[in-house]
């Protein structure tokens, strides 16, 4: 048969100077349209970003990392006000994220210091596989027990406009999936926050965990050191040059590994955020693809082949 | 036929043969018997066996097969993880249990069972298969005496023992080596077909002791005692020694009385002999080299390619673990904890900043297992599998079918498939390789008068090459002749007799001028042979049997034309014959007086017979070198024609031999005949010179008739195979076991000499040698002759030196004995030397041994592949020492064949199995191997970029599962597709451009710029993949519900895009796309989405960070989509515009010719031609390359 013989119709390829031209040319005139689109949408995005974790320590603490350490780590208050202006119309929703750098939420230990049976049922509650050393607390089981649950980012951010409050949307920041089939409902916070060292926030032992949406948002770990978590949506729109009062409770430690803590908040396009990596990347490949086909036809036209 | 037998028996060949039957002088060496080396005792017909137990000599079993049912498992575990590469994986899935494991130990060990198991079965039907032979040969039934019923019993082969008494039959082979006592001839000889040992085809005369002949049936054992001591088992095919004390008295045994294993009895009856070496102890078997498991080059150099990505990844981890043991350590610092969040203070001894070290060290083993995904563990096993569906196509191949004889090409071995792509040297044999080992006659030369219409194969050859017609077509009459030439076939082809001629056929040569020369002529033919024949007694007709078929030849062209020769007897050769001046068949009867055998020095045969007329005559023939010496002044009459037929004939790629007669007279007969017997039964050392000088002085004032001129004929196509594959830059050996003379004929006939070259003969024919060897020092014939080899050797390079300016091209021809010595150590360097410098070189008289000594010397000498054809038992040693064996699967059994690599029916396929399907398969597998280096490292990398973001801590970037199925799911396919189809160029093509093959030869494709460039374009691809990915996913919203991007979403995304990217350089550098390649590209991108939707829909126990991660994270998201193509073509950007440069810059062979056929598709045919010219300008340019890469010489002559 033809298959035995290798003889199957076949399209034999060639890189054939014409083929070679019309194929970057192709993907230049693709590339270039896509990379100015994707550029506008990022620029159409607004952003507000603002870095507190320095400017948020009282003056006496802020001299060395172990002054700022024993900061944090001390009872005295930590509140902060801080002053946002809004330097574009913002239309709703807006994004409320916390930003933190040099935090090693992809470090082995701790991406699997976790246990997802317990999370998703009261039944295994007392399994705490892998959770060491945050598995029990005076001798029982901690729920939810890991490192990653511990460490739950507790800062908290409340926002003023003229001297009303910005209301902040807590619900819907974290996956459905997770609410729905990660994190049951009928689970209960236990034992949590309650050994020798406090790591980060506590939980309200009330709420099950698929309602705590700040734990299931942070319990989504990051793939690299610097990373974003929703916070928040404002559901209504900021005027260009208003200003927002933010009050914000510093309490959770980045000093010890020198990392910044950034409060953001943005708006969205079709695109999501603001990033103008994508659009240069495709204009950039789209431009070269162009030169290259321009300096083949140059190279042909001077030495054919 | 039992009369027949009878007939047979009353002849006492010895009587007439003056050289042959005669007693051996005793060999060198009968003194050791008894010592050291000589130590072998055989109690003949012991019946007990007691003495055979107790000197314990090995039966008669023969196994081949490298594993036994005990050993198969532990053994061919051990050949597995001989590869490095699989104790790596063995010990990483060790590990992977533990808590080092970066994954889970299923996703390693599920991969791991299935390449070794695959393997193992492979390995074990393949030995299956051999067992299977070994059986059937252990099986095999031979006659054996039984002394408790007193006569001769059935017994299997194996069963065979050491001092039995067998009776073999006509046409058995020998089941083990045997020593010969008595035959169906009462002076007990017998002929032997040693084919299988030699590749000889002309019968060899064996005889018994005087003392045993007499044994000549089954009662006669009844108190038969004997005791043979003899050497120990050795290889030496060429001589025995031993004693056989019968009745008290010991006689001397020599090669003479051994019949060996594998050769055949033949024109006797029946023998009777006694065992003396069995199983792996007969000469054969000791001969034969054990089966080497072979690897191809480029399987060797992949094992270097592996140990590069080994000090890649134990680089790599050792970076990693470097940076995760100083992070580790600084964790605490003076009791603060720096990374709190991993809690340091509290942890295992893998993450422990007090004991960063062994942190560290801990952690390097960790990243030896994450980052094993640069050693493709699927490599192996997809390589196998590929190369077992090249050898099915190989098999398959209808081009290499051979209608004749049902016989389609056969791959034993599927290792070595590439190899077939790279062949430097062919070593050939000549005999049934080259040759179909079939005598013609073809053409003579009687009175000075050529005869005979034929046109041999290097005619042809000749006339092809410079485009002229055939010779015959310039003849007015040639469409006359060809009718009738046609008419003659039809009526009867007959095997050994292809001569056409009108003016000799069907008793016209009566017309002819000289007719008496021409009646002379073939009576020489007819009556001066040692030709044995054979009537069939129901249709009459006759049939021969020779020694040589050339004798065949002259005797059947004979019996065409008239002069039919039927019966010898011990003393007359009887024909039937056409009397010229009636017209009528008569019968004469001519009285053979003497035979003066043709021997290698005398170069002639002669007979003395006595005509009806009782007249004596002397009829020759032989060598026109030593003829025309012995001719009489008015015998001289055609001489210079006759030489200058002889020419012609030679040029032609005939062998002639120069046919004369003499009359004698009486007296002067009887007073040289009673010279001639006494120095026939002298009993001096030099009685053989005696005879010698006898007979020359009767063999002369001869008077000329003519010239024959015979044709060993070719195999179909084999000039023009030969011519292609050197075209290919390929030299070719032809190593025989034939005499000097047939060889270089032969070498004229196949275009591998040619007219013009000059020829470097060494041997060690010359007088001073032989005088030498008369005298019988050993060690003194040993030192000479290896001074004359080396001294030769020296002249031979003088020579070439010399014409370093001019053009000449030479041949280097060497026969067996110099080559004994010029393959000693210290003259191997020098000969190898002269001889890649030759365009050919012809090695004759060689032994199994040589043959396969030659092959290693070429072999290790060059360090390039060879290729070892042949078809006999005796090529078997050189099939096993060479790179590649191939058998042809013709006349001479099926040994060759069984135990070479590939099978193939006719030599002329040969060049369709090297320049397609070796030039694919070589092509395929270098580039699957480059484009898994790099799709395992553009796999790999990601991770290592991805673990300089996570503090080098381990974690992998990418689910276990997305994984351990990226070697098997989404990319393996289509490098399947690839191994297994891809092409270049069509097959045509292929043989319209042999230089194409050069690609192999210079391994172009899989040179170590070509490796290391796919490795970095892996590294280019994964950094392209892991930063355009990271930068555009950032940390910022990536869609426009504000959700970011996670752990989970980067490693799909990322994961996407390395699929993409792999397989769109797949696609991109691929050259033949059928609907399979694009099923399996597209459709292993197809299927990783596939995957991804399905698995995430599963439970989230079982797809963890999977979970929905396409349809509700990813699919929603227009950055995911759009990121993928940028990253895809930037990571094709790279190679593309290597490729486009590098085709417009420096095109390879096959750029060149793609380039030059692309366009001819559309034109017409009158183009074509045009085409073809262009591709002229190439050739030359290539010519340039085969200069500088030092290729062989032969490739640019023959252009």
């Amino acid at each position: 048969s033809k298959f035995t013989q290798q003889e199957l119709p076949a399209c034999k390829p060639i890189l054939t100077p014409k083929w070679v031209i019309t194929a970057f040319t192709i993907v230049g005139i693709i590339f270039i349209p896509i990379g100015i689109a994707s550029l506008s949408a990022s620029n159409d995005v607004v952003e507000i970003v603002d870095r507190y974790e320095t400017a948020c320590i009282p003056e006496d603490s802020s001299g060395s990392k172990d002054a700022k350490i024993r900061f944090i780590q001390g009872n005295s208050s930590k509140t902060c006000n801080r002053t946002l202006t809004v330097p574009k119309h913002m239309k709703n929703p807006i994004y409320v994220y916390y930003q933190l750098d040099n935090f090693y939420q992809n470090h082995r230990r701790y991406v699997k210091s976790r246990n997802d049976q317990q999370l998703r049922s009261n039944d295994s509650a007392s399994e705490t596989d892998g959770c060491k050393p945050e598995a029990e607390a005076n001798g029982q089981p901690i729920v939810p027990c890991g490192l990653i649950a511990w460490s739950l980012f507790n800062d908290t951010y409340n926002f003023q406009k003229n001297n009303a409050q910005l209301a902040v949307k807590k619900k819907g920041i974290s996956w459905k999936s997770d609410r729905d089939h990660k994190f049951g409902k009928d689970v209960y916070p236990k034992n949590f926050q309650q050994g020798s060292l406090i790591g980060g926030a506590s939980l309200n032992e009330s709420y099950p965990l698929s309602d705590q949406e700040d734990l299931i948002v942070w319990m989504r770990t990051a793939a690299l050191p610097t990373f974003r978590k929703l916070y928040g949506k404002i559901e209504v729109d900021l005027e260009a040059n208003d200003v927002i009062q933010v009050t914000l409770e510093n309490r959770y430690n980045t000093y010890s590994f020198n990392g910044k803590k950034k409060l953001v908040l943005s708006t969205t396009t079709w695109l999501g955020g603001k990033n103008d990596f994508l659009g240069i990347a495709y204009l950039a490949v789209g431009g070269l693809c162009l030169f290259l086909a321009l300096s083949f036809t140059g190279i042909y036209f001077v030495k054919p082949r | 036929m039992s009369g027949e037998g009878h007939h047979r028996r009353r002849i006492k060949f010895s009587k007439i043969y003056s050289y042959l039957c005669t007693r051996p002088k005793a060999e060198e060496g009968h003194s050791q018997i008894g010592q050291k080396g000589f130590s072998r005792v055989v109690y003949c017909n012991d019946c007990d066996y007691q003495e055979a137990v107790q000197s314990s000599y090995s039966g008669n079993y023969v196994s081949t097969t490298k594993y036994t049912v005990v050993n198969f498992i532990p053994k061919s575990l051990f050949e597995q993880f001989r590869r490095v590469a699989n104790i790596y994986f063995l010990v990483v899935a060790c590990a992977s249990f533990s808590p080092l494991a970066p994954y889970k130990a299923v996703s390693v060990i599920v991969p791991l069972i299935v390449v070794i198991g695959a393997t193992m079965a492979k390995e074990g039907a393949e030995d299956w298969r051999r067992r299977k032979q070994d059986v059937e040969a252990n099986n095999r039934t031979v006659q054996v005496y039984d002394c408790n019923s007193h006569s001769f019993q059935e017994t299997k082969w194996k069963r065979l023992r050491v001092s039995d008494i067998v009776k073999i039959f006509k046409d058995d082979y020998f089941p083990a080596d045997i020593v010969l006592l008595s035959s169906s001839y009462e002076d007990g000889i017998c002929y032997v077909d040693t084919k299988n040992l030699d590749g000889e085809t002309n019968l060899k005369l064996k005889h018994a002791l005087e003392v045993t002949s007499s044994l000549n049936d089954d009662d006669s054992f009844r108190k038969f005692e004997a005791v043979i001591k003899c050497e120990d088992p050795n290889d030496n095919l060429y001589s025995f020694i031993g004693t056989l004390c019968y009745n008290h008295e010991p006689y001397t045994l020599s090669l003479q009385q051994l019949l060996l294993r594998d050769s055949k009895l033949r024109n006797t009856e029946f023998v009777y002999g006694a065992v003396v070496f069995t199983g792996h102890d007969t000469k054969v078997m000791q001969n034969a080299v054990d089966p080497p498991s072979k690897r191809s080059t480029i399987e060797r150099r992949m094992d270097k390619i592996i140990y590069i990505l080994f000090s890649m990844l134990v680089f790599i981890s050792l970076i990693g673990s470097v940076y995760f043991g100083l992070g580790t350590k600084k964790d605490i610092s003076a009791g603060k904890m720096r990374r709190w969040y991993l809690r340091p203070d509290d942890t295992t001894v893998l993450y422990d900043p007090n004991r960063a070290l062994l942190a560290a060290f801990l952690h390097f083993l960790t990243g030896l297992m994450l980052y094993g995904y640069l050693i493709p563990i699927s490599l192996y096993v997809s390589i196998e599998i590929v190369k077992v569906l090249q050898a099915i196509f190989i098999n398959q191949d209808q081009e290499m079918y051979y209608e004749e004889t049902d016989k389609p090409a056969h791959a034993h071995t599927s290792n070595l498939n590439e190899e077939l792509g790279q062949v430097d040297t062919i070593l050939s044999d000549k005999t049934g390789t080259l040759t179909c080992n079939s005598m013609e006659f073809v053409k003579c030369s009687i009175a000075g008068i050529p005869y005979g219409r034929g046109v041999t194969e290097v005619e042809r050859a000749l006339a092809r090459r410079e485009g002229k017609k055939l010779p015959e077509e310039d003849d007015d009459s040639s469409d006359l002749l060809e009718n009738k030439g046609d008419q003659m076939e039809s009526v009867r082809a007959v095997k050994g007799f292809n001569f056409r001629d009108e003016r000799l056929m069907n008793g016209q040569w009566v017309e002819e001028p000289n007719s008496d020369l021409i009646q002379k002529f073939f009576k020489v033919l007819a009556i001066c042979h040692t030709v044995v024949p054979d009537a069939d007694k129901e249709t009459g007709e006759i049939s021969y049997e020779a020694e040589s078929p050339d004798e065949a030849a002259f005797v059947i062209a004979a019996r065409e034309l008239g002069f039919i020769f039927f019966e010898r007897t011990q003393t007359s050769i009887s024909l039937h014959e056409i009397d010229p001046n009636s017209g009528k068949t008569i019968v004469r009867v001519y009285n053979l007086l003497h035979v003066l055998e043709f021997s290698s020095s005398r170069k002639r045969m002669s007979v003395i017979v006595r005509t009806p007329e009782n007249q004596l005559l002397l009829l020759c023939k032989g060598a026109d070198s030593v003829m025309f010496e012995r001719l009489s002044k008015n015998g001289r009459a055609f001489e210079a024609k006759t030489k200058e037929h002889i020419k012609r004939y030679a040029e032609s790629g005939l062998r002639t031999l120069v046919i004369a007669y003499r009359e004698l007279d009486e007296k002067e007969y009887k007073t040289w005949e009673v010279g001639f017997l006494k120095a026939k039964t002298s009993v001096t050392a030099d009685r053989d010179a005696l005879v010698d000088a006898a007979a020359d002085k009767i063999e002369r004032e001869m008077i000329l008739v003519g010239a024959t001129a015979v044709e060993d004929k070719l195999q179909k196509g084999v000039p023009e195979c030969i011519d292609k594959l050197a075209k290919a830059g390929i030299s070719i050996w032809v190593l025989t076991g034939d005499k000097m003379e047939t060889a270089i004929n032969i070498g004229y006939a196949c275009s591998l000499l040619r007219q013009g070259m000059k020829q470097i003969v060494i041997s060690l024919d010359s007088p001073d040698i032989v005088a030498l060897e008369k005298r019988g020092n050993k060690e003194e014939i040993a030192m000479a002759s290896s001074d004359s080899v080396a001294k030769q050797l020296r002249e031979g390079k003088d020579q070439l030196g010399l014409s370093k300016k001019g053009s000449d091209s030479f041949a280097l021809i060497i026969d067996g004995k110099s080559l004994t010595f010029a393959l000693t150590k210290n003259l191997e360097k020098s000969f190898l030397e002269l001889a890649i410098n030759c365009s050919s070189v012809i090695c004759c008289r060689s032994s199994p041994k040589q043959k396969a000594l030659v092959t290693r010397l070429v072999k290790l000498g060059t360090g390039k592949t060879t290729l070892a054809i042949g078809d006999g038992a005796n090529d078997v040693g050189m099939l096993q020492e060479a790179d590649i064996g191939v058998g042809i699967s013709g006349v001479e059994g099926m040994q060759a064949a069984m135990s070479s690599d590939y099978q193939i029916a006719q030599f002329r396929y040969l060049d369709r199995l090297l320049l397609v399907h070796g030039h694919w398969c070589y092509r395929r597998i270098s580039m699957m191997i480059c484009y898994f280096f790099y799709k395992n490292i553009a796999f790999g990398f990601t991770l290592f970029w991805f673990e300089s973001h996570a503090s080098f801590s381990g974690a992998a970037a990418y689910n276990d599962w997305y994984m351990s199925f990226y070697n098997v799911f989404f990319t393996s396919l289509p490098v399947i597709a690839l191994g297994v189809f891809e092409q270049d160029v069509s097959a045509q093509l292929c043989l319209e451009y042999p230089f194409l093959y050069l690609e192999g030869v210079q391994n172009i494709l899989f040179n170590w710029f070509r490796i290391l460039g796919w490795m970095c374009n892996g590294v280019i691809s994964s950094i392209i993949i892991f930063f355009f990915t990271t930068k555009s996913i950032a940390s910022q919203a990536f869609r426009k519900d504000g959700q970011v991007v996670d752990f989970e979403i980067l490693g799909a995304t990322m994961y996407t895009c390395v699929v993409w990217a792999v397989n769109c350089q797949m696609a991109l550098s691929s050259n033949y796309f059928t609907w399979i390649q694009h099923l399996f590209i597209w459709g292993s991108i197809a299927f990783w989405y596939i995957f991804l939707l399905v698995y995430g829909y599963l439970s989230p126990t079982v797809s963890t960070t999977a979970y929905m991660v396409l349809t509700e994270a990813c699919s929603p998201s227009p950055l995911f989509w759009l990121m993928t193509p940028v990253v895809v073509v930037s990571t094709l950007l790279p190679y593309i515009i290597y490729r486009a440069f590098q085709t417009q810059f420096w095109p390879m062979y096959h750029d060149i010719i793609q380039q030059r056929r692309a366009p001819s598709i559309e034109t017409e045919p009158a183009s074509f031609t045009a085409i073809k010219q262009k591709t002229r300008k190439p050739r030359v340019k290539l010519m340039d390359r085969v200069i500088k890469f030092n290729i062989s010489p032969f490739y640019f002559k023959l252009t």
